[in-house]
């Protein structure tokens, strides 16, 4: 499946044989209830891939048992060569290593845009401050809002918030970044400037994960879309072949509601 | 004909409308009163009934004050100067004042003390209310419980500098331990400390053992309860016997064993050096430093104060003890160890089903017979420990609310960012969670320092002590109520109100939402 998005690669964007995350059947429950079933996934570095299914078939799921937000009970996952274990230090290591941005943003009301981009920095890598605010002053202005630095996230609307939450992430300086549905709560108005931020991060070789149901985003910057149904990976190919030509039944039903309209 | 439909239905503004001025009756004093106090027919009533209660309630009480006798030596003589008129016999606060105060075993020629006690309290308070007052203000508020300590107390200023320092050495050897030595050094530390807390531990747990078979022993067998017993004391203590090496070698191994982490190893440090230090060299330094030194006032007992300034010290010792403590129970709470959570309920639901007074009585009383009968553990200290108890499980409660209203988000948002638990809560979550509190944690903390009054049932002498007691029994003063129980309602009123001002104040300063 990895060859076919190679050869269907748009140019500039280069995807090495380093592998950043392997996932081996994995499975996850919710008491009784079976969310995850037998994920097997490996992206190399460089990958971007767009996860896509019904809502409850587990893909917000998936992402998060990644940085370990949430447990799996079976299998195992490797996030750059760190095995994800109950080793506090192993999960530690790697939710530095990964950067993650969420439906709601979850920027720390209490502080600042700055102190929002620079508080990980300074604790957990333990960057000088004056360092970590050139960072977080130099990703600001990546994501365009270097002037709201000294407000605070209630005074930003939701796409400059999303964006200021990328930028928190890229701060640390992580080598995958997630994003679970970055744009579901956001205006049409602002879906674009978040998307635009989320595809010049791609072009820069950014390993990502993306929870969305922007199809227009996935055509454009994905290596690969898997589709997830029930817990399941029901389908994963090139976006071109996935969208002209869907092999499975589930995944033709799923496309044709929602590119339908 | 299709060209005016048109015209109707689409329209561009051209020139904006100017801001105008509103009617005369929509502004100015006469607006005023008609929206606010005559509005309808009901609303006009209200206000004339409300008005004439609020004119017959300043006609009753003015006269009171305005004929209120100031100089007087005894209610006889207010009742002679009065004359038959209704006043107010205020002439008690001016004969008393000394000791509504201060109590009235305390040394009048120290009084300045606890004045300034008070005025330097106010200093010491400053930064932690008001935070654009410079960070270094704070070193003052850490050194100000051991001064005022030994302004209000008396007796060697090295007691209090000698605990202070031994505090200090504490931080310093959590401090050492933890970053400044290097992996090898803390190995060595380690093997010390491990072997000490087993040792320690194995010695306590083979006490124990002892005094479980003794007990046993002192049973006897007689009757199927005592037989039951005898045999569970018997159980209990082999249990313990068998276990108590294996016991001790398993903790001082672990805290060994934690060495590269150094969190474990440098605590334990540092409570095994403050265990002793307090137990072994108090005594020694002060009294060392103070022959070479001699700083002395004169010393006055726990019985001795009284007043509203031991409201003042139950209340400003209490607040300030028992926030950390509340935030520790609420988190513990939270804790998904199973065995600190446990704990935590436990005290926490236990001392809230428990009225405040019997937890004074068990000070005042019940403590006595459970403690050694030579120690000597001070009645203010044991109603401090009550209190603090009393209020941190409230507190507790109040920000377990603070934290449960905190969205999921922010803690995966911490974790995402590779925060460790210590770094989230501090950084993320408390901050948020206590903002949310403020109300709640104020109420609490008004409420605690009325009920500093209820230390009069077990015959402390505080403000309302004070009335109760000395003044409203002496033969001067008998039945003098209204002018002293409302000087002390004044003194809390002023206390309480500036407080939750100030808790609003706050509120407003730390709003960043902007809803």
């Amino acid at each position: 499946m990895t060859n076919t998005a190679t050869e269907t690669q748009p140019s500039g964007m280069q995807i090495s044989d380093e592998v950043a995350i392997e996932i081996k059947n994995m499975n996850k429950w919710y008491g009784t209830f079976h969310v995850l079933r037998d994920i097997d996934l490996t992206v190399q570095r460089g990958e971007r891939i767009v996860i896509c299914g019904p809502s409850g078939s587990g893909k917000s799921t998936l992402i998060r048992c990644i940085n370990a937000l949430e447990e799996h009970q079976k299998g195992s996952i490797t996030v750059d060569g760190t095995l994800l274990s109950s080793d506090l230090k192993n999960i530690d290591k790697i939710r530095s290593e990964v950067g993650m941005c969420f439906q709601h943003f979850n920027l720390f009301p209490h502080l600042t845009i700055l102190e929002n981009c620079t508080l990980a920095p300074i604790w957990v890598r333990k960057i000088p401050k004056k360092e970590a605010e050139e960072t977080a002053m130099y990703f600001l202005e990546k994501v365009k809002i270097p002037d709201q630095a000294n407000k605070y996230p209630g005074q930003l609307s939701g796409g400059q918030q999303q964006r200021v939450a990328i930028a928190r992430s890229l701060c640390m300086r992580p080598r995958i970044m997630l994003f679970d549905e970055p744009t579901s709560a956001l205006d049409p108005e602002m879906i674009k400037e978040v998307l635009d931020t989320m595809i010049q991060l791609a072009e820069e070789g950014m390993t990502m994960l993306c929870v969305t149901h922007e199809m227009g985003f996935a055509r454009q910057v994905a290596n690969r879309v898997i589709f997830m149904d029930a817990g399941q990976i029901v389908e994963q190919n090139a976006p071109e072949p996935f969208f002209t030509n869907p092999q499975s039944d589930r995944t033709k039903l799923f496309l044709s509601q929602i590119l339908g309209h | 004909m299709a060209d005016s439909k048109a015209q109707s239905v689409a329209f561009v503004r051209k020139t904006p409308i100017p801001q105008a001025p509103p009617p005369i009756s929509e502004a100015g004093p006469l607006a005023w009163i008609r929206t606010n106090l005559f509005s309808g027919v009901f609303n006009s009533i209200l206000t004339i009934i409300a008005f004439y209660v609020v004119i017959r309630f300043v006609m009753g009480v003015f006269p009171w004050f305005y004929n209120g006798v100031w100089d007087a030596s005894s209610i006889r003589e207010c009742k002679d100067k009065l004359d038959g008129l209704t006043g107010g016999c205020f002439a008690v606060l001016a004969d008393r004042w000394d000791h509504l105060l201060f109590g009235f075993s305390y040394p009048p020629e120290g009084y300045w003390r606890i004045v300034l006690s008070f005025v330097l309290l106010m200093v010491a308070a400053a930064p932690l209310l008001f935070a654009n007052l410079p960070r270094k203000m704070l070193y003052f508020t850490g050194f100000f419980p051991f001064l005022a300590y030994w302004l209000i107390w008396g007796g060697s200023i090295w007691v209090s500098m000698t605990l202070l320092a031994i505090i200090i050495a504490t931080g310093f050897i959590y401090r050492l331990v933890a970053i400044q030595i290097d992996v090898e050094m803390r190995k060595i530390v380690a093997m010390g400390i491990g072997a000490i807390c087993g040792v320690g531990l194995a010695y306590l747990l083979y006490l124990g053992a002892s005094e479980l078979s003794f007990i046993a022993g002192s049973i006897g067998t007689e009757g199927i309860v005592a037989l039951i017993a005898n045999k569970a004391f018997w159980a209990a203590s082999i249990f313990t016997y068998v276990f108590f090496i294996p016991m001790g070698i398993f903790i001082g191994y672990a805290i060994y064993n934690s060495y590269e982490d150094g969190g474990l190893v440098s605590v334990v440090a540092a409570l095994l050096f403050f265990g002793v230090a307090i137990s072994y060299l108090v005594g020694p330094i002060w009294m060392g430093v103070n022959f070479i030194l001699p700083i002395e006032l004169e010393a006055v007992a726990s019985r001795d104060m009284g007043g509203f300034m031991l409201n003042m010290v139950l209340g400003t010792v209490c607040v300030s003890l028992s926030i950390p403590l509340g935030i520790v129970l609420a988190l513990g709470r939270q804790s998904d160890m199973p065995l600190i959570k446990g704990v935590c309920v436990v005290f926490i639901e236990f001392i809230r089903g428990v009225p405040l007074i019997t937890l004074l009585f068990v000070a005042n009383v019940m403590l006595a017979y459970f403690l050694p009968p030579s120690s000597n553990f001070d009645l203010i200290l044991r109603v401090i420990i009550m209190i603090t108890m009393f209020s941190a499980a409230y507190i507790a409660e109040v920000i377990r609310g603070g934290l449960a209203a905190l969205p999921k988000g922010q803690y995966e948002a911490a974790d995402s960012l590779g925060l460790n638990y210590n770094q989230a809560t501090q950084l993320i979550i408390l901050p948020q969670a206590l903002k949310i509190s403020i109300p709640g944690i104020v109420n609490v903390a008004v409420g605690l320092f009325k009920d500093t009054t209820l230390v009069s049932i077990i015959s402390m002498f505080d403000l309302v002590g004070m009335i109760r007691g000395p003044i409203q029994n002496s033969t001067e003063w008998i039945s003098v109520y209204w002018e002293v129980y409302g000087f002390g309602a004044l003194l809390f009123f002023v206390v309480c109100y500036s407080i939750s001002q100030y808790s609003q104040w706050l509120e407003r300063q730390l709003a960043t939402d902007h809803r």
